[in-house]
């Protein structure tokens, strides 16, 4: 044991410099944010525009996006935490009822279309379309462990087993689709593989002769060499998913719109305007950059007409809805 | 297993026999030897496949300007400053409480605390808690920090909530660390005349020193990691600009607005570029990931100097 004096320990002065901090100050405010949060589909729509609009300010407004699902945003959103939220269905009665009791007041904005995309293998060679009470027999609940071959769909395709990919349950994406193929919201069959990450859901049905999957346009989008989109028929024929399909309301019931709650409250601060301007101005040529599918000009102006107008709230009244087609939802919008 | 005193076959000379004992045994020396040099290949070739994926995967994407961009709806332009600083100062923050705090808790239980049925109700649920999933710490801080506390979601609450995640890591290799010190140095410093603080201060901590920095290196190393406390409290997926700067304020030397800015970090910026459709963003990812290996190599690194320092300066 050496028992000579122990000099100082090197790392402690430093610590104690850097650890000083124990009486935090409240921030200051520097340059205004503004804050988005909620659903991931719409995220790209809004991480374009803000990042964009951060330029065009030179720096001077701030704007953040976060993700924590179109629920999660909703619960921010009505505690008043957040100015936007990004939501992939119009707000439930549930969310309505607690933005009353806080007293969040907002602005419904439409701001995109996206079709959900039903998807083969491309070595697929028999199925160039599906009815939607085909999908509907593949994914309706009773189909578990009685729907296990594509032959049991239609006795004229061979009998290879499918495999089903398809959303989690905690994703909008299942919402719709199920609510729009099976009739009713979240019931669907439970033998499938369930990701959020839409990515997992490319790989697999890629690399799997027998499977189909379905997710959001800009993942087959950006994907067409791997996977083969399926042409939905609802009655009147089979219809690819392509923009124009979606534009002209052809390619149904897996349209929907996506779309942006303004908090009324937030309105008053001048930078949060100039933003949702922006929004609206650039949403065009945006959103088709991020590969989704922009509304006509018209509900961009609508939805700036309603802010101008004071119409606030929702023309959804808390039901979600399937099928509606871009010229039903602003016609629906122009009623507020 | 066999023992000298195993029965000697007949027949066989005591030389022979010993040497044949002694030749099992070492053949049962080196096939313990073998299973141990497969384990450390097996666990360094999977650590070798994933870094040199990796590396395969983003190497060509990692340049000064992806250091230096925000994150970007383009693939060619986004890049990782709002998330790494994000990690840098989240880190920072959670050094500053976790150590300290941890360090104390471990000394004060090993060092000052009576045993008794508290102290071993304390000490289960200490461990335990090293168990508790992170997701757990997060729902937790939701409500304390974010709401109770009111620290939002900002880079505070974000520290904290990993500090808590990391404190059971450093109580447990702090006492675990000092329990390695010898009763006879403190008797012999006590019969010197020392104090209890003296003791503690001049032997306990600097000959526990290194084996706590190992402690504290595992927390950090978790801590850098943690997605999903991080996302719980409100990180940001999109953040464009960085906290502000400690010397930005000209009334004071130091200001710490930084700690309540809002904030992201590395691995939630890898996660969402994971998760997009373009291809592009997959190699992004993969450089932030080369990042993120660095920058916990580089802790650790600073974590191995110290106690390097600390190893040299302990004659026993």
């Amino acid at each position: 044991m050496n028992l000579k004096p122990k000099r100082p320990a090197p790392a402690s002065p430093i610590l104690a410099l850097v650890c000083g901090f124990a009486v935090a100050t409240p921030a200051t405010a520097a340059a205004p944010v503004i804050r988005v949060d909620g659903s991931s589909t719409v995220f790209p729509i809004t991480e374009a525009v803000a990042e964009e609009f951060q330029k065009a300010h030179k720096g001077n407004v701030r704007v953040t996006v976060g993700i924590s699902g179109t629920g999660g945003g909703f619960r921010k959103f009505c505690r008043g935490e957040i100015d936007v939220a990004n939501a992939s269905r119009p707000i439930q009665k549930k969310e309505m009822d607690d933005c009353a009791k806080t007293g969040v007041r907002y602005y419904e904005m439409p701001v995109a279309y996206d079709a959900l995309t039903v998807i083969v293998n491309p070595e697929n060679r028999f199925v160039g379309s599906l009815t939607v009470a085909e999908l509907r027999k593949i994914w309706e609940p009773s189909a578990q462990g009685r729907i296990s071959t594509w032959k049991d769909v239609n006795p004229a395709w061979p009998a290879q087993k499918i495999m089903l990919y398809g959303a989690g349950a905690d994703s909008g994406t299942f919402d719709y689709f199920t609510e729009a193929i099976v009739g009713k919201a979240r019931s669907s069959r439970g033998d499938y593989t369930a990701s959020e990450d839409d990515n997992v859901l490319v790989r697999g049905v890629s690399g799997d002769r027998g499977a189909l999957g379905y997710f959001g346009f800009a993942y087959y989008a950006e994907n067409r060499r791997k996977l083969k989109a399926v042409a939905i028929d609802n009655g009147k024929g089979p219809v690819a998913p392509t923009p124009e399909t979606v534009e002209n309301g052809t390619y149904q019931p897996l349209s929907r719109p996506v779309f942006i709650y303004v908090s009324e409250k937030s309105l008053e601060r001048p930078e949060l305007r100039e933003f949702v301007d922006f929004y609206m101005n650039n949403a065009p040529q945006l959103v088709r950059e991020v590969k989704y599918i922009p509304l006509p000009a018209r509900a961009y102006t609508g939805n700036l007409e309603h802010l101008a107008k004071r119409k606030l709230g929702t023309v959804f009244g808390g039901q979600s809805e399937v099928g509606l087609t871009i010229d039903e939802l602003i016609k629906r919008e122009a009623q507020i | 297993m066999d023992s000298p005193r195993q029965m000697r076959p007949a027949g066989e000379s005591e030389v022979r026999w010993r040497r044949r004992v002694i030749a099992r045994r070492r053949a049962w020396d080196w096939l313990f030897g073998l299973v141990g040099v497969l384990a450390l290949v097996l666990a360094a070739s999977v650590f070798a496949a994933l870094f040199s994926e990796m590396l395969v995967a983003g190497f060509r994407h990692l340049s000064w300007d992806f250091l230096t961009s925000f994150p970007s709806r383009r693939p060619a332009d986004a890049g990782i400053l709002s998330a790494w600083v994000g990690t840098t100062l989240v880190m920072l923050v959670t050094a500053c409480v976790a150590v300290p705090l941890g360090i104390g808790a471990g000394i004060y239980l090993e060092e000052y605390a009576p045993r008794n049925l508290l102290t071993d109700i304390i000490e289960i649920n200490v461990t335990n808690l090293a168990g508790v999933p992170s997701i757990i710490y997060g729902l937790l801080a939701l409500g304390l920090f974010v709401y109770q506390f009111g620290l939002g979601q900002s880079i505070a609450s974000a520290g904290l909530t990993l500090a808590l995640l990391i404190l059971p890591v450093v109580i447990v290799a702090t006492r675990e660390a000092i329990r390695t010190i010898p009763q006879h140095i403190r008797e012999g410093a006590h019969a010197c005349g020392a104090t209890k603080w003296q003791v503690v201060a001049h032997h306990v901590i600097p000959y526990s020193l290194p084996g706590i920095l190992t402690g504290v290196i595992i927390g950090l190393a978790r801590a850098i990691g943690e997605t999903a406390p991080i996302i719980t409290i409100g990180a940001l997926t999109f953040i464009a600009f960085l906290p502000p700067s400690p010397f930005s304020d000209p009334h004071r030397l130091i200001s710490f607005d930084w700690l309540m800015a809002p904030f992201s970090v590395m691995p939630i910026q890898m996660f969402n570029w994971l998760s997009r459709p373009e291809e592009a963003f997959q190699q992004n990812a993969a450089a932030a990931g080369l990042v993120l290996v660095g920058m916990t190599l580089s802790m650790n690194a600073l974590a191995i100097w110290i106690r390097y320092r600390f190893r040299k300066t302990i004659k026993w």
